[in-house]
């Protein structure tokens, strides 16, 4: 089904009129897809519980997706920009922690957070200057500032937590946003997502990550600073990280070392089934943010139902991961031998 | 993609730096300011519970309750609730256990999250980490969901009542008597610890020391703390260290799990067996091939079931009125007798479970 619906957007243009052909590329993108999913979630979702299609679903729901969605939308740049960065939990950690170490000993929350922030930002640069300056694989830098970032939050704080922060910021971090059922984390997403959409689609700077994800060597020869973006979109990364790092810690008032373990591999899949390529060059913000949805009713689907264990959680997201890899590559695959197999029959007509 | 691209970009990190800043908008309190949460917090969970209890109240009929273990997949933990399940359903209820695939701090709340969609009467969580899951607790709280603690506590006032296995004094005064009984109340002692900054470990033997000075005790003399760091082999080159070191050593108490297994482990392959008496905390299955083979005489823990059970008997007289969850209120709890409700809500299982050839098979943890 899936090799049916998707074509990727440089495959050739099919025969045929041109609104079946309209028709065919709304069917054929992957946002299209996330929607169905979505339907059909919906659907199964509530045959599983009656509580799945609640306001208390989404509340709860996002609100534990939140700094995973937080994250995911600068790592979709980067990984449109065809890099990668596996540290952000581990920068969330640090923040956590950092944000720990900080309140322990007398500064108020409103300094703290700038600082985690501008934590965040540096270690995001320590990734890219790795990567551009020094011209290492990001897999290979940021799978070891995964464990680097994660020590340093442990250093910083040991085994112990924080708990004490004052009751304004963590009703602001649990709360809902002026009494509707929307968490406040989610309004701050919100806010985030459409200035990284507007980024990504609607200013230069989108277009040249687009451009460099797309081929590297033209986006140097045409004249774009290929190093240079990297680095901004790897600060990002980790100052974004750094903030859902605050968020966490607030929302749970709990600054600890061992939070959001794992949570890269839940950003990474948000991202690469939201339709991010994973060689780059492809994926919009819209995708990320169905992607997101999807995966957060998954998981409440999976949580409310009394008979699945949550271990199906982490293969669920395995399996998605692995899913959204290998969908567009089956489908170009396809759409690869048709068309051999197309200029055959013309040839031997 | 002309020249104008870095500006853009400095203005859109700048936009976006703005945003965060009002979006989190300022007011200035520090940790040293007065009010820092729990004060306020704790008046609002105290008043959820103000009516008052009726000790002879029926069993509420098809009680339904979750469980919630730090972890799944810990044969320790996995024991613990199962004894939730047997109270349960001992009261013509049911327990579903649900938990994390991981122990971090804050992977518990999406669990506690559905499990309140579902409209349990009561949830019994075994706490991460005890402020990390209070605001999901509260809010179950509020909606009629009784909350237990077990096992290891969650913020105070975010639970009605607490579980515990034991007490700092009760682990104490039971090692020390155990350690006494099997050397006749005489001779040289030593304890075998985890690590020298394990703060339960430290409080247990600063209660064992003050045990030792009773009068009962006058002849037993305490000779040396070694530290095994929890670890195997180097637990078993400490023990093999204080018998070297202390020929006429009587006995070893060893409150770890792991440093009674390896001291075990050295005392049957070594002359000393049967001699030299050890005692401490450890697990039955552990434990069961050195009792039977003579060189353990007895050990003691606590029961992780009878934990469970208790949790499960606590629950169900939470949501059937006969505990409020203050201070003095009794209940029955089963097979496991009467119990009353502690300071700050905690309800304590009760002295050690001394282990001995003639009960170990009845325990499978």
């Amino acid at each position: 089904v899936q090799a049916e619906t998707i074509t990727s957007p440089d495959a050739p243009p099919v025969a045929g009129a041109a609104s079946p052909r309209d028709w065919r590329r709304v069917l054929g993108r992957w946002e299209t897809l996330l929607i169905a999913l979505l339907a059909v979630l919906a659907v199964v979702g509530q045959l599983i519980s009656p509580e799945f299609l609640t306001t208390d679903s989404f509340t709860t729901g996002s609100l534990d997706l939140s700094e995973i969605a937080l994250m995911a939308l600068p790592l979709a740049m980067v990984i449109v920009a065809a890099e990668i960065d596996l540290s952000v939990a581990s920068v969330l950690a640090l923040s956590s922690a950092l944000m720990a170490y900080l309140w322990n000993h007398g500064q108020p929350v409103e300094t703290i957070i700038p600082i985690c922030l501008i934590a965040g930002a540096v270690c995001g640069a320590f990734n890219g200057v790795l990567v551009t300056r020094f011209g290492l694989p990001s897999l290979a830098v940021t799978i070891g500032t995964l464990a680097l970032f994660r020590g340093l939050a442990f250093v910083v704080i040991g085994d112990d937590s924080v708990t004490d922060f004052p009751v304004t910021w963590t009703d602001r971090a649990f709360g809902n946003f002026a009494g509707t059922f929307v968490p406040n984390t989610i309004v701050l997403f919100a806010v985030l997502a459409a200035a990284f959409a507007v980024l990504l689609h609607a200013t230069p700077f989108g277009r040249s990550v687009f451009a460099i994800g797309a081929n590297q060597e033209a986006a140097y020869f045409s004249g774009l600073r290929v190093k240079r973006i990297k680095l901004i979109l790897f600060t990002l990364s980790g100052a974004v990280a750094a903030l859902a790092g605050v968020v966490i810690t607030l929302r749970n008032s709990t600054g600890a070392a061992n939070v959001g373990q794992g949570f890269e591999l839940s950003a990474v899949t948000a991202v690469l089934l939201g339709g991010v390529s994973i060689f780059g060059g492809r994926g919009t913000i819209a995708g990320v943010i169905l992607a997101l949805f999807l995966l957060g009713g998954i998981q409440k689907a999976l949580l409310l139902s009394e008979s699945i264990s949550s271990y199906w959680i982490q293969i669920v997201t395995g399996a998605l991961l692995v899913g959204s890899v290998l969908g567009p590559n089956l489908a170009r695959r396809v759409a690869g031998a048709r068309r051999r197999s197309r200029s055959q029959q013309e040839e031997d007509s | 993609m002309k020249s104008a691209r870095p500006r853009t970009v400095g203005a859109l990190l700048v936009a976006l730096a703005l945003l965060v800043m009002f979006a989190l908008a300022a007011c200035g309190e520090t940790k040293n300011s007065s009010d820092t949460g729990s004060s306020t917090q704790s008046q609002q969970g105290a008043s959820s519970t103000a009516s008052g209890a009726n000790p002879d109240a029926p069993i509420k009929k098809g009680l339904k309750t979750v469980s919630i273990p730090k972890q799944l997949g810990n044969p320790y933990e996995e024991y613990e609730h199962s004894g939730i399940d047997e109270a349960l359903k001992e009261l013509g209820g049911s327990n579903r256990i649900t938990g994390p695939t991981d122990a971090g701090a804050s992977t518990q709340i999406p669990i506690i999250n559905a499990a309140v969609q579902q409209k349990p009467n009561a949830i019994i969580i075994a706490g991460n980490d005890p402020n990390a899951v209070a605001p999901a607790l509260k809010q179950a709280a509020q909606r009629g969901v009784k909350i237990v603690g077990m096992d290891s506590d969650v913020a105070p006032e975010a639970r009605s009542v607490f579980i515990n296995q034991v007490t700092t004094q009760l682990v104490g005064e039971g090692q020390v008597k155990s350690i006494a009984k099997e050397i006749g109340n005489k001779g040289q002692i030593a304890i075998l610890s985890a690590t020298a900054n394990a703060t339960n470990q430290n409080a247990w033997i600063k209660v064992m020391k003050e045990e030792l000075k009773k009068p009962e005790y006058k002849d037993i003399k305490l000779v040396k703390v070694a530290y095994g760091d929890d670890d195997d082999q180097k637990s078993f080159q400490q023990t093999q260290g204080l018998i070297q070191a202390y020929p006429n050593l009587k006995g070893i108490i060893s409150p770890t799990t792991v440093g009674v297994a390896a001291a075990a482990r050295y005392l049957s392959t070594s002359p000393q067996k049967g001699k030299i008496k050890l005692t401490g905390l450890g697990f039955p299955n552990q434990m069961r091939k050195f009792v039977k083979n003579g060189t353990v005489d007895e050990f003691q823990l606590w029961v992780p079931k009878d934990v469970g059970y208790l949790a499960g008997q606590a629950a169900a007289a939470l949501v059937s009125g006969r505990i409020t969850g203050k201070e003095g209120e009794k209940f029955k709890a089963g097979r496991l007798g009467d119990y009353t409700i502690g300071p700050n809500g905690e309800i304590v299982l009760g002295p050690l479970t001394t282990f001995t050839k003639d009960n170990i098979d009845k325990f499978d943890f």
